[in-house]
């Protein structure tokens, strides 16, 4: 297919393989925020490639993987009412709950029904003027648009029986709760793609600036990643730390304007609370008290519900890279895509998934040694030290 | 649900006040809700995510960021003969050192930067 193909080519992948080895000095760790990419990286092996000591840590943003328990277990609660069509992105429907997940409920003959586009609730809502439609919004800024969309439309046409779950997170806040966090490591990031064409990368500049750390928007092809690897380590042994730009075909510093309108037009930022990481303040969307009629949670009144991680899963260490699925016990024994016990093992797009679905320390081949080179790499921007900087290869 | 994809618009259409249209995917059509990129045109790649189209694809970027990589190649070739020894281990090697399944599946039979 075009535009994806050529992004493809293993003889072009080996030539920048080879250069990040040649520009490469010193350790460096760099974290992929979307979880799309992190998928490519591990089933390519791209981060085995990689000069030794240049670590890629596989960040926050898988939107199943994020999305809190509570909203799970809302999710649950609604999609279990007789009244209820429950619509939602495929990947949602194995995340467990505390007790369920919404797909034992549809075997168990609940009307959960899942659709590629937000717009599809809305035909289903249409279709069935007598049935409540709730749609799961879940996301980043990429789904937002889309499910922003919804809603607008739910209200340009009168379409009262759908109503929206909304879970929406936003990635620069993230971003920056990890840059702040003591235990950080990261000393430069892979900026999603998708989420960047939407919101333009404005966003990131004051970030990079503020915490001296290179940001490089990054496509999703392994010939982006490998050049968004080599634009962030060649920042770095450069002392720079700028927003850059290697998805240059689809993404511009300003965005999509109309969709951040829209976006805009139907929410507001306000706090949010991550799977694994807890609150963080400004970090998602909410409806706008103008859309409160179209917040499910409101039409359902589904309360604060407590919530228990399952106690072997360490999702929340997975998430902000301090774990590899390799430390956790129950990773491919108790724990496996068929049977869950946390998000990052649900989404394709989730850390666990994807060491699981590349075979990564389930034995075979390529028995893969969690004891590789931990760096220690305590300053975000340290200053260059030539003389002491080991030759890299 | 992250994936975005790009894909070649084949209809563009008003349907009830919304942009909507058909994007073809290496010969898989869908509907997919055009509003947000108002200046598209038949032929024009768009990524689509969600069912919506969130970029254009931006042809001459899109031949440069190619143009760049199969250019440096060369460089590369050339810069790897002054290294001498160090630089010749394959790119992806296994727990003991041997050559395992390069980058995309494919087998490693050279050093990086070298034939496929």
């Amino acid at each position: 297919m075009k535009y994806l193909d050529e992004y493809r080519d293993p003889v072009l992948a080996r030539k920048l393989v080879a250069e990040i080895h040649r520009i490469t000095t010193r350790p460096w760790t760099l974290m992929e925020v979307c979880g799309g990419q992190t998928h490519t990286i591990v089933k390519q092996g791209i981060d085995e490639a990689l000069p030794d000591g240049v670590r890629m840590i596989h960040g926050p943003g898988c939107p199943v993987c994020v999305t809190p328990l509570e909203q799970v277990d809302k999710a649950l609660a609604i999609a279990a009412r007789p009244d209820v069509i429950f619509t939602s992105y495929g990947d949602m429907l194995r995340v467990p709950g505390s007790t369920t997940d919404l797909l034992a409920l549809k075997a168990r003959g609940s009307d959960v029904r899942i659709v590629y586009s937000p717009l599809d609730a809305l035909k289903i809502a249409v279709a069935n003027p007598d049935r409540q439609v709730v749609f799961f919004a879940v996301g980043f800024e990429t789904t937002a648009p889309a499910n922003a969309m919804a809603v607008a439309e739910a209200a340009r046409r009168g379409i009262d029986n759908l109503s929206v779950l909304v879970s929406h997170v936003l990635v620069p806040p993230a971003m920056v709760a990890l840059l702040e966090s003591p235990a950080n490591q990261v000393q430069s990031f892979l900026a999603a793609g998708h989420v960047c064409a939407i919101m333009g990368w404005t966003e990131y500049e004051p970030i990079a600036a503020k915490y001296r750390v290179p940001i490089v928007v990054t496509g999703f092809e392994p010939l982006d990643l490998l050049e968004g690897i080599l634009m962030a380590i060649r920042q770095l042994e450069e002392g720079r730390f700028e927003v850059e730009n290697q998805y240059a075909r689809a993404v511009r510093r300003e965005g999509v304007p109309l969709a951040q309108d829209q976006i805009r037009e139907v929410f507001e930022v306000g706090v949010r609370k991550w799977r694994g990481i807890g609150e963080i303040p400004a970090s998602g969307y909410q409806l706008r008290e103008k859309y409160a009629r179209f917040d499910a949670e409101r039409r359902f009144s589904v309360g604060d519900i407590h919530t228990q991680e399952h106690p072997a899963c360490i999702a929340g260490a997975i998430l902000t890279g301090d774990k590899t699925p390799l430390d956790c016990a129950a990773y491919g024994t108790l724990c496996n895509p068929q049977k869950p016990l946390g998000a990052p093992m649900v989404s394709s797009e989730g850390t666990c998934a994807a060491f699981f679905s590349a075979g990564r320390g389930l034995g075979g081949l390529r028995t893969f040694s969690p004891a590789r080179p931990l760096v220690q790499v305590a300053p975000i921007a340290p200053a260059r030290l030539p003389e002491t900087a080991e030759a890299g290869r | 649900m992250c994936l975005g994809i790009p894909g070649r618009v084949v209809e563009i259409r008003d349907d009830a006040g919304l942009q909507m249209g058909k994007v073809d995917f290496g010969g898989v059509r869908k509907d997919v809700c055009l509003a947000y990129i108002p200046e598209v045109q038949l032929g024009d790649y768009v990524i689509i995510h969600v069912g919506f189209a969130i970029s254009r694809v931006d042809e001459a970027e899109a031949l440069k960021t190619l143009e760049i990589l199969a250019t440096m190649g060369d460089l590369v070739r050339s810069e790897l003969a002054t290294m001498g020894p160090g630089m010749d281990e394959p790119a992806v090697v296994s727990d003991d050192g041997t050559p395992v399944r390069g980058l995309f599946g494919a087998p490693l039979t050279g050093a990086p930067g070298g034939p496929a």
